[in-house]
């Protein structure tokens, strides 16, 4: 994996992490942002050349300011691959990036080869209310996003550090990562991707954690529903963070969808 | 000095256990826990709180807007401001404020609030607070990255409407209106006089510096620990080369006055206690959404007034702390002179606003606490900043002749729908002082 500081129109500067070669993928992350290296695209980047940016306000990625709504959100995304040489690619988002994902996907048709939306969000059902992770005290969020919250992988996703000064910069990382995430999210993340999903043409993997206490699996039919070339796979064993609970399976699950 | 007599309307009657039983105070409080039939006494004793504060010679009455909780029972100040246009003549409507950013259109609060100074004559106080986090995200939905920008421009717009001399348009980025053409206009012209409450977020220094507003510190800290936002303030306001004139900045202050010392711990300790542990009892999820506060604020140690963090500051504080921790300024005449004039020339403020009903706190306390302040406290503290202009309180120079007052009322015995109606005749012009 290397970073890179990528400039766009002027407009953005973004931290970029980048795996492997092969056939591109873009992949879009949740609202917490990316870890400093992540093994689940480690792993893929042994199939594919993987581009995962930062967005812009996450980490030391800027120009957030120049991004009010998903629009605009797509937009910069289709303006980011013309800039990567790679007009079309594969394209893998989780949750927050889940959402985005399609959105890129439905916005321009051309874009997308194949999509994988890992939990997405995007859509709300009265009777399934996804849980208000902006409202969680930070000792909540682990049994929200973790199939099983006492596995070491979500424990240190979720440390809460005793170093006050550790923890006031990461009480700031979140502010800035989760103010950012608002804008799509909050306080309702349904942003009119009903009307437009119906207009995705790449053939479309869900995949789902099938205990998944954020966005709960039965928003699944929200997208296979409306994108004509869409199926779901659920994945055991697994909450909303799939990729640091299931990770061999969900790369298989990837892999095998994207080479298929 | 100045004084201005602030009501919350709190919730009275929360259960003993609340704290332990119950999620949060704001947002998502269950809603059979409020009686309408109990509602109906708690505003119109609170509004007579208000008019009584108006015929003991305060400068001020105070409303402010909050919504779903049993903090403050005023999801429209305007409403409160209406009804005491009518029964008071002497003290200024501080409406502390309207959350701009919340109304659609945000003309909606020029209009109001023009209503509100003309039908007073001329005595309205502008507010435009942000609101709190808990207000304008989670109960209103306002996306908190972008609430800050919204309010701008909400403010921008209203300024606009109240100095326009004709139709203009307004192409914001929250709203556009083709035609904006304010009817009626404020009786204060250009516009009534500004005032910005905060919670201590840095921006809103420059935000007043910058325009001449005046700056209100709703805190429930205390004095002592306010001062470090007002010499924040202060620091601004020297820097940008403005006069550090004590009535640009305001006070919120818990205030009890009683025979003794002693007396006072008896009459209000209970009542404090219900304030800082029941109405204050907001859950820390809801106290400060991502984005709400911003970067620059929380780096600079602003204290969010609740949630977790001042819970905890509190946590186990009695009578005695809250006194000497400057949180609540309470005992006899003769201490709360002695401490609030400590308390004032040390902020350098001269607008205090007294909270004097403060949690359970029943009338008859109310009463004698404000009563005692009034005659036992203010004439003592008159004096302060004598040197200094007080610009940010209305002019008031509506001629007498020209000052209308409602016409007593006569209730006569009549039948309605087989209901005898009680014969009455009231004169409201009777019940408060005349015109200074």
């Amino acid at each position: 994996m290397n970073t890179t500081q990528t400039l766009l129109n002027g407009k953005f500067s973004l931290e970029m992490q980048v795996y492997g070669s092969g056939e591109p993928l873009l992949y879009l992350h949740g609202a917490g942002g990316l870890m400093p290296v992540e093994p689940f695209l480690e792993e893929l980047g042994k199939s594919f050349k993987v581009y995962a940016p930062q967005f812009p306000g996450y980490a030391e990625s800027t120009g957030n300011e120049n991004i009010d709504d998903v629009i605009d959100a797509a937009l910069f995304y289709h303006e980011l691959m013309d800039e990567l040489g790679i007009p079309t690619a594969n394209i893998v988002g989780h949750s927050m990036g889940g959402m985005l994902a399609a959105e890129v996907a439905a916005l321009d048709v051309h874009r997308a080869k194949k999509l994988v939306l890992i939990a997405p969000a995007g859509f709300w059902i009265d009777e399934t209310p996804i849980p208000d992770l902006f409202a969680a005290p930070l000792n909540a969020i682990a049994p929200m996003l973790f199939h099983d919250p006492k596995s070491p992988a979500a424990q240190m996703m979720t440390a809460i550090p005793t170093d006050f000064k550790a923890l006031e910069t990461m009480y700031v990382e979140r502010v800035k990562r989760f103010a950012t995430a608002s804008k799509f999210l909050w306080p309702i993340p349904d942003r009119g991707l009903k009307k437009r999903a119906y207009r995705i043409a790449a053939p479309t993997l869900l995949i789902w954690g099938d205990d998944d206490k954020l966005i709960s699996p039965v928003y699944a039919k929200e997208f296979t529903s409306r994108i004509r070339n869409s199926k779901l796979e659920l994945i055991k064993n697994a909450g909303h963070m799939v990729m640091y609970e299931q990770q061999e399976a969900l790369v298989g699950a990837i892999r095998n969808f994207l080479k298929g | 000095m100045k004084f201005t007599w602030f009501h919350l309307m709190p919730y009275r009657y929360l259960p003993e256990d609340f704290k332990e039983k119950y999620h949060s105070v704001w947002v998502d409080i269950p809603r059979d826990l409020y009686d309408p039939k109990v509602g109906h006494r708690l505003y119109n004793d609170y509004l007579d709180q208000l008019e009584y504060a108006d015929a003991m010679g305060f400068d001020g009455l105070g409303v402010n807007e909050h919504h779903q909780n049993a903090y403050g029972l005023m999801p429209s100040p305007n409403i409160m401001a209406a009804a005491l246009t009518r029964r008071t003549r002497n003290a200024n409507l501080v409406v502390l404020g309207n959350s701009i950013a919340l109304y659609n259109p945000p003309i909606r609060v020029a209009e109001e609030f023009a209503m509100l100074d003309v039908i007073s004559g001329g005595r309205l106080i502008a507010g435009f607070p942000v609101g709190t986090s808990m207000d304008t995200n989670f109960c209103y939905g306002e996306v908190p990255a972008t609430i800050r920008e919204k309010y701008y421009e909400a403010h921008e717009l209203i300024m606009k409407a109240w100095a326009a001399k004709d139709v203009f348009s307004f192409n914001g980025k929250y709203t556009k209106l083709r035609y904006v053409n304010l009817w009626p206009k404020p009786l204060q012209q250009p516009h009534p006089p500004v005032w910005i409450p905060g919670g201590g977020s840095v921006e809103t220094y420059d935000f007043c510096a910058d325009h001449n507003y005046q700056y209100s510190f709703l805190s429930y800290f205390g004095y002592i620990a306010g001062k470090k936002v007002a010499d924040g303030y202060w620091d601004v306001m020297a820097k940008k080369g403005k006069e550090l004139n004590p009535y640009s900045l305001g006070f919120a202050q818990v205030v009890a006055v009683s025979e003794t010392d002693e007396q006072a711990e008896k009459d209000y300790a209970a009542h404090m206690d219900y304030f800082y542990n029941r109405c204050l009892h907001v859950y820390d999820g809801f106290a400060d959404a991502p984005g709400y506060r911003t970067v620059k604020t929380i780096k600079a140690g602003m204290l969010g007034q609740v949630g977790d963090q001042a819970a905890m500051r509190r946590e186990g504080l009695k009578w005695k702390d809250f006194l000497e921790q400057g949180y609540v300024i309470a005992g006899s005449p003769k201490t709360v002179r002695e401490r609030l004039r400590e308390a004032m020339k040390s902020l350098n403020c001269g607008h205090l606003m007294l909270l004097q009903q403060i949690g359970s706190m029943p009338p008859e306390l109310v009463r004698k606490s404000t009563s005692l302040f009034a005659t036992e406290v203010m004439p003592y503290m008159r004096d302060l900043w004598t040197g200094f202009e007080d610009k940010w309180s209305p002019k008031r120079d509506l001629p007498q002749a020209d000052f209308a007052v409602p016409n007593p009322v006569h209730f006569e015995k009549r039948e309605t729908n087989g209901h005898a109606r009680v014969s009455a005749a009231a004169t409201a012009s009777a019940e408060v002082r005349s015109a200074k």
